[in-house]
């Protein structure tokens, strides 16, 4: 049992709590920049898929799990982000100018979007982003001009300082610009929570009414909750084009907005470590799900058989089961699981149990 | 094709649209949960359907199996909310909505997986009837959706402002613990209203399929459902039917009226318009606290 004393009030937002901590996230990020030496080319794709994803789930993360606003429509600004930089490189902006432009778009986009949806609460918000996520689709076709259309484009092959990065080309050299960008927006996510912004997302979340009587301002807060997230998700969209190489429409669909937004879910809402460990789930389920299947066809003898929809079922699966089981997600299991050998014999059953609370009519105000 | 032909089988189109808005409408009323599968009930109630009038072993008369389908989705609405929806209880809307997303993935993929992904049609008695009013031809199926809605809302309409189970049921959505204390049995009563938007989302997939083909994938018409209800403002019965018929007249004159691939989005634009300006929908339900 590890008691930490703190002696000032910078001990309670410092970065790591205790020097174990520290310790365990200094070996983890050792651990990540040796993984493309010990792994193929193609597990090292593998791993830059669930970089990515678990960057775009750090922007919804800041919206959904943060401030609590329930978004479908992410899908949309991983769009702007992909298409801007895709289109500014194109016209021969270098990378390093077009990656930052593509996030501040995205942002700002986001920004534009919040204002009216500042008026709407839970369902209507949720179905508000709904429509985004329908409605980027059609757009890109429509502004078939700048984004190729259903043609869709081709992202260009990155150059930093004369050093090209192509996934296919320099696996490894991708893999470190992608891992750089999720170190760098992951410290900004926690050291967004320890200022004053972040503890106001916290407050709007757990009970806007609350939250303005201790002086919140509620659409300002929003509209930053929105601008950050949508910023972050545009940089993971911008990394997402040039990871799948050609886009079009069909690579923003719904479907992944959904899938983003159960894959924080099952990781757990409202931690950073939830989006990541959601990103594995959602990264290798894939191969997991194709391992199986060929299995039992050779178990059973019937051969490998696709089914149509498989994926998404388990995966649907999985989420209900968490949702029944762990409503806390991946995360909140392990943190569950770490407080029981912290507190060795003391641990209580009802430690985590949450308060039931009797519903109320939204539609009286 | 006349603009009064555009009208009615928009219209028609627009009342199955209505139909699966009042399902959502139904479980909002009664729960204040919105449920993103409701479109892929519809779809497992036409499979219902279907497969008692075309199954090897039962092959049903058609008047026969509809009301043996209704039932059937009345029960697999009732056990959904027994089995899974109650653990919920007390949690965020939030929940319940990814909830029933994740869910709709399952049926979507238990249906394909029964009645394969290909498009098939409800076999009727009044499949390829026309009528003919002057100018105008209006097939019978056509009729039928619109005169089932129409009957149907009014029924839904009178239960909810009429009968003690319908008052009970807006009673435990406004507030529960209130409802509690008057003696309401709560969860007993949600688990009917999910039942009832069982039975809706059937009689809505009969009626689509009798007039055009079903496919696993006809879920997701639930989409333009939830523009529907949000047009007419969730929580208003009338006002999803409303919805629901707007969205199905603009659809067909859009599509003759503006170019294309502006047509299809006609809807969500009306949707968006609606959220911003008046986010509460047409038929508002809200009213503020008096103090």
């Amino acid at each position: 049992m590890r008691t930490v004393f703190k002696t000032s009030y910078d001990a309670d937002i410092r970065l790591f709590k205790h020097g174990a901590q520290a310790f365990w996230y200094g070996l983890l990020l050792l651990a990540v920049v040796a993984l493309p030496w010990l792994i193929s080319d193609y597990m090292i794709g593998e791993a830059v898929n669930v970089l990515i994803w678990a960057l775009a789930g750090l922007g919804l993360m800041v919206l959904t799990g943060q401030a609590g606003q329930a978004s479908l429509g992410h899908t949309a600004f991983l769009a702007v982000g992909c298409y801007t930089n895709a289109i500014l490189q194109l016209k021969g902006v270098p990378f390093l100018v077009s990656f930052p432009v593509a996030g501040l778009l995205a942002g700002i986009v986001g920004v534009i979007v919040a204002i009216p949806a500042l008026r709407l609460h839970g369902i209507y918000l949720a179905i508000f982003t709904l429509a985004l996520a329908v409605l980027v689709e059609d757009i890109i076709v429509l502004a078939a001009p700048l984004t190729g259309g259903i043609s869709g484009l081709n992202a260009p092959t990155i150059k930093i300082l004369g050093a090209e990065i192509d996934r296919y080309g320099a696996p490894k050299l991708f893999y470190y610009l992608v891992l750089a960008v999720v170190v760098a927006v992951t410290l900004l996510y926690r050291n967004m929570l320890r200022s004053p912004l972040g503890r106001s997302f916290a407050a709007v979340r757990d009970s806007e009414i609350s939250a303005q009587a201790m002086g919140v301002d509620l659409a300002r807060t929003k509209a930053a909750a929105f601008g950050i997230s949508c910023a972050i998700t545009g940089l993971a969209g911008a990394l997402m084009g040039h990871f799948a190489g050609t886009f079009n429409h069909e690579t923003f669909n719904l479907a992944i907005a959904i899938q983003l937004l159960l894959m924080i879910v099952i990781g757990g809402l409202g931690s950073i470590h939830g989006a990541f460990l959601g990103a594995i789930v959602v990264g290798f389920m894939p191969t997991m799900i194709a391992f199986l299947r060929d299995y039992v066809g050779k178990v059973t003898g019937t051969g490998s058989i696709a089914i149509p929809g498989l994926e998404a079922a388990v995966f649907a699966a999985i989420l209900i089961g968490f949702i029944l089981l762990e409503p806390m997600g991946m995360y909140g299991r392990w943190f569950k699981i770490r407080t029981y050998f912290e507190l060795f014999p003391f641990y209580r059953r009802d430690m985590f149990k949450r308060q039931k609370s009797y519903l109320k009519t939204e539609r009286m105000r | 094709m006349s603009s009064l032909q555009l009208i009615v089988s928009g219209l028609a189109n627009g009342c199955v649209y209505g139909l699966i808005a009042l399902g959502f409408v139904l479980i909002y009323k009664a729960t204040e949960a919105v449920n993103f599968a409701q479109g892929d009930f519809m779809m497992l109630g036409a499979f219902v359907a279907l497969g008692l009038t075309t199954g090897q072993s039962l092959a049903l008369p058609f008047w026969v199996a509809v009301p043996v389908a209704i039932v059937i989705m009345f029960v697999l609405g009732y056990l959904l909310d027994v089995v899974i929806i109650r653990q919920l209880f007390g949690q965020s809307q939030t929940t319940v909505v990814i909830l029933t997303i994740a869910l709709g993935f399952i049926i979507r993929f238990v249906a394909g997986a029964i009645w394969g992904h290909e498009p098939q049609t409800l076999p009727t008695p009044f499949a390829g009837q026309n009528l003919r009013f002057g100018g105008i031809v209006i097939g019978v199926d056509e009729l039928m959706v619109i005169v089932t809605t129409l009957i149907l809302t009014l029924v839904l309409y009178l239960f909810f402002n009429r009968t003690k189970l319908g008052v009970a049921m807006q009673a435990a959505s406004q507030n529960q613990l209130a409802a509690y204390y008057m003696g309401i049995p709560v969860k007993r009563v949600q688990s009917m209203i999910w039942g009832v938007a069982g039975a809706v989302a059937a009689v809505a997939g009969i009626l689509f399929a009798s007039k055009g083909s079903i496919d696993p994938g006809m879920g997701l018409l639930g989409i333009k459902a939830f523009a529907a209800a949000v047009i007419g403002g969730f929580g208003s019965l009338p006002g999803a039917l409303l919805g629901g018929i707007l969205v199905g007249l603009i659809e067909p004159f859009s599509s003759r009226y503006v170019a294309a691939g502006y047509s299809q989005i006609a809807p969500y634009v009306l949707m968006l318009l609606v959220l911003i300006f008046r986010p509460h929908g047409l038929f508002a339900q809200v009213y503020s606290k008096k103090v």
